[in-house]
């Protein structure tokens, strides 16, 4: 219990979704995060605007029950199998966040300045969640996946496509975190 | 009752999600600034046990739980899409530090701010849908 209560290591996590992404393939599915989003927009009625939100409803419902089970997951894990300790982050990081005037840096999953209820009282604070969704939203079907289906499937799967899209998301994550985040919050 | 075999995976990656903190913000973070190796290990491992199994299934032609013979769908070859697309969902998960599968997991601990980035992934999908002919593929 106790090793299934601390941090997991790297490799314990990692084949462990290696695995899943495996189970899904035995189970007759495939491993994509993102794809539920698109049957979201078709259940709210988006076929009436876009075929491109024209398809079989009734067979994209497990991906819908995948994502009830991660959100139960998330549940299950963080209330019930981990210890309420910081997160062990490199120095350096956590340094330059201190310097731009983040607190409590790594003692929640995610920062206050970014994701604590009060930034629902600012403008901003809306614009950079909203912004930051729509891109995740709008580039995961334009690239045709996400880091599931692109990064873990499709490159189990040696497909050059995933790695082109991989390298995408490594061009557009390093321009936000070197030049747009720092002007964001200086 | 075929159904909990999906509840159950998502169950289980929710909880992996949050036990190898690939849901924290600063572990996506640190990925892009290179300060750490934690997710580097994570994904390239998963792709290490992916690739072995798929590479098993196809030698092995190993047939699902059905029964029915397992095949891989290739990804389209659209690599204007894939690029274009890649970045701009790069944009987004270096601003808020979470991809999709994340994002779920993120409100099941009570991050409730989360909502408001699942639902503009949800207009962003939507958008796509609405101009995806017009884009470069």
């Amino acid at each position: 219990m106790e090793f299934i209560l601390q941090p997991w290591p790297w490799y314990v996590s990692g084949p462990l979704i290696g695995l899943i992404m495996l189970a899904l393939t035995y189970f007759g599915k495939s491993f994509g995060m993102s794809s539920n989003l698109r049957t979201l927009c078709a259940l709210g009625g988006a076929g009436k605007f876009s075929d491109f939100f024209k398809f079989d409803i009734k067979a994209q419902n497990w991906n819908l029950i995948v994502v009830l089970g991660v959100i139960l997951g998330g549940y299950l894990g963080f209330h019930h199998l981990r210890y309420d300790t910081p997160l062990a982050l490199s120095l350096e990081v956590v340094q330059d966040l201190e310097a731009r005037g983040f607190t409590e840096i790594g003692v929640h999953l995610v920062p206050n300045e970014l994701f604590g209820l009060d930034v629902l009282s600012s403008p901003r604070g809306w614009a950079i969640l909203i912004i930051g969704g729509f891109l995740v939203g709008f580039g995961a079907r334009y690239a045709g996946g996400c880091t599931s289906g692109h990064a873990i499937s499709g490159l189990s799967n040696l497909q050059l496509p995933s790695l082109v899209a991989v390298i995408g998301f490594f061009i557009g994550g390093l321009v936000m975190t070197y030049f747009i985040f720092p002007q964001l919050f200086q | 009752m075929k159904n909990l075999r999906f509840l159950l995976s998502g169950i289980l990656f929710g909880i992996i999600a949050v036990k190898s903190e690939i849901i924290s913000w600063y572990r996506i973070h640190e990925m892009f600034l290179f300060k750490s190796f934690h997710m580097y290990g994570i994904i390239g491992t998963a792709i290490a046990v992916g690739a072995t199994g798929v590479w098993l299934i196809k030698k092995y032609k190993i047939k699902d739980i059905d029964g029915q013979p397992i095949s891989f769908a290739d990804k389209a070859p659209l690599y204007k899409s894939a690029l274009f697309g890649g970045i701009m969902f790069g944009l987004g998960w270096g601003l808020v530090g979470a991809c999709p599968g994340p994002m779920y997991t993120l409100l099941g601990t009570g991050i409730w701010s989360i909502a408001v980035v699942i639902a503009s992934a949800v207009a962003g999908t939507f958008v796509y849908g609405l101009i995806a002919h017009r884009l470069p593929r």
